[in-house]
């Protein structure tokens, strides 16, 4: 960015508790053993997020839930400059194949880059399970 | 089965007001109507069909408003997509008169964000009740800017678009805002100006951001027996699109909006190409999205709508695309955080010759309107509507 930006050494957000359902309980049940998971159709073979129990692209319910390796590369992001504390939203492309939004964090925002390689790293929420993050590899 | 020419636009006003503090929503309804009514020469009890967007008003706004305004109708729609609602109920009141549903259609926008405080781009919005998303985006705090941020930062990174580029979306605006006694910011901007106004979410800057406003708008159509018995300039419709683009299951591409797909099918049903368009209103939400869906709506080709909006290539009477002459979203208004309505009545102004001299499309025959509503970076529905004088 041409102008000067504030220090933006990661600090401490509020991470809002992620409404949990039914569908979506594994899921949150895996991040708080410190996995990340994904659904993989065994109709169609193709891999989607967020999770859900029909297939996006060809609508089978015969779909499984898949451990992420937690490797991945940011494919775009953004500082929000506005707020209490500063933040990186992005999305990151899994190195299964699917994107998710997510945040970057213990890093110095300004320098974040697209294609930068990130690894999982979960992150407190208030009054909820850790959310899946992602921090340079 | 075609909407070409089969439904006019007769009656449109936008309200003048951009600090409603005085004022209820549902009021702002009302005068939008009343001034769209007397627009087109035609009272209320006229109205046989109503679109009001849910999200305009809590609960069940649609029926709410039918109420208050005291309305008899034999055709009801509430769509709301967000931002670009009142360009797909253009297209669905087109539809329905066409198929003798309704035969004078009113479409009503109003809000108050401004008098109610709402940081409506920096301040993440959960829904009231939990979407099937939330719990994978809410935590992550995406806001309006942000999400639009991340959209420009792809393209950016893609396509070699420069933040000085974008700012001349701004600077056209602005041209076009000096000449709007209501617009919320007259004061012309430079490329410098934009570049270096605060980062709000990078890349885009506070100048890359529309304005937050109150008021409202209101549009009437009706069949062509009808129309042609007022004493207004004749206006039709003569192609729309709508289309949904979303996160696909996680093949996240957000170099592209719907533009891509309800683009060709509104200028195959109208029968004409982008380079047949005088005019052109963008939704414009930040800059970026006026970039990428001219992109998408084939006035440049992909990659070049950087190049494309540069050196003043939307200001009227100097570039090739005048553009939101109202100043739109960026200077004019962005009444309830939704800038579709208003993109078709710049659009009826400059067919009738109504708009301000200053900025005047000559022999502007046919133009168009396309908004995104909801969000570049997430889930949005563009609709694109094209029009004719007659």
């Amino acid at each position: 960015m041409a102008q000067a930006q504030q220090p933006t050494q990661q600090q401490q957000r509020k991470i809002a508790a992620p409404p949990i359902n039914s569908e979506t309980q594994a899921f949150w049940d895996a991040a708080g053993q410190g996995k990340l998971l994904y659904k993989k159709c065994a109709g169609c073979g193709e891999p989607h997020f967020y999770p859900r129990p029909h297939c996006p692209f060809c609508f089978s319910d015969q779909v499984e839930w898949q451990e992420a390796s937690g490797r991945g590369a940011i494919y775009t992001y953004s500082v929000m400059r506005r707020a209490p504390v500063p933040y990186a939203i992005a999305y990151v492309t899994l190195a299964e194949g699917p994107t998710m939004m997510t945040n970057i964090v213990d890093c110095d925002l300004n320098s974040i880059k697209i294609g930068q390689a990130v690894r999982l790293v979960f992150k407190p929420s208030e009054g909820g399970p850790p959310v899946p993050m992602f921090t340079p590899a | 089965m075609s909407i070409k020419g089969k439904a006019y636009i007769v009656g449109i006003y936008e309200h003048p007001t951009r600090l409603a503090t005085d004022k209820t929503v549902p009021q702002l309804h009302a005068e939008s109507a009343k001034g769209a009514l007397e627009d087109a020469g035609l009272t209320k009890n006229d109205i046989d069909g109503y679109f009001c967007a849910a999200g305009d008003m809590a609960g069940l706004g649609q029926l709410s408003m039918t109420d208050y305004l005291g309305l008899k109708t034999r055709h009801i729609d509430s769509t709301d997509v967000g931002g670009s609602s009142y360009l797909l109920q253009v297209g669905h009141a087109a539809e329905a008169i066409a198929l003798g549903k309704c035969s004078i259609a009113l479409i009503t926008l109003a809000g108050r964000p401004r008098a109610e405080g709402m940081a409506t781009g920096t301040q993440p919005r959960a829904p009231e009740r939990p979407m099937p998303e939330s719990g994978f985006e809410l935590p992550y705090a995406p806001a309006t800017a942000n999400m639009y941020a991340m959209a420009a930062m792809r393209h950016m990174h893609q396509y070699g678009t420069t933040s000085e580029q974008m700012a001349w979306v701004k600077v056209a605006a602005s041209h076009h805002a000096q000449h709007n006694p209501h617009a919320m910011l007259r004061d012309v901007v430079t490329v410098e100006e934009v570049v270096n106004s605060p980062m709000i979410a990078d890349p885009l800057h506070r100048l890359d951001c529309c304005v937050i406003s109150d008021g409202g708008g209101a549009i009437i159509m009706t069949t062509p027996e009808i129309a042609k018995s007022l004493k207004r300039p004749l206006v039709k419709v003569i192609g729309s699109g709508e289309a949904p683009k979303h996160q696909m299951g996680g093949k996240v591409d957000l170099t592209y909006s719907g533009a891509v797909w309800s683009g060709p099918l509104a200028f195959e049903e109208a029968g004409v190409k982008p380079s047949d368009i005088k005019y052109a209103s963008i939704y414009d939400s930040f800059t970026i999205t006026v970039l990428m869906q001219l992109e998408d709506l084939g006035f440049c080709e992909k990659g070049q709508g950087g190049r494309f909006v540069s050196d003043g290539n939307l200001i009227a009477g100097v570039g090739k695309l005048p553009f939101n002459t109202d100043g739109g979203g960026l200077c004019n208004n962005h009444p309830s955080n939704r800038g579709g309505l208003t993109k078709v009545l710049e659009a009826v102004r400059q067919l009738r010759g109504e708009a301000h001299p200053a900025v005047q499309v000559k022999n502007c025959d046919i133009a168009l309107a396309h908004g995104t509503g909801g969000s570049l970076g997430t889930r949005h529905a563009a609709a694109t509507v094209i029009m004719e004088r007659e």
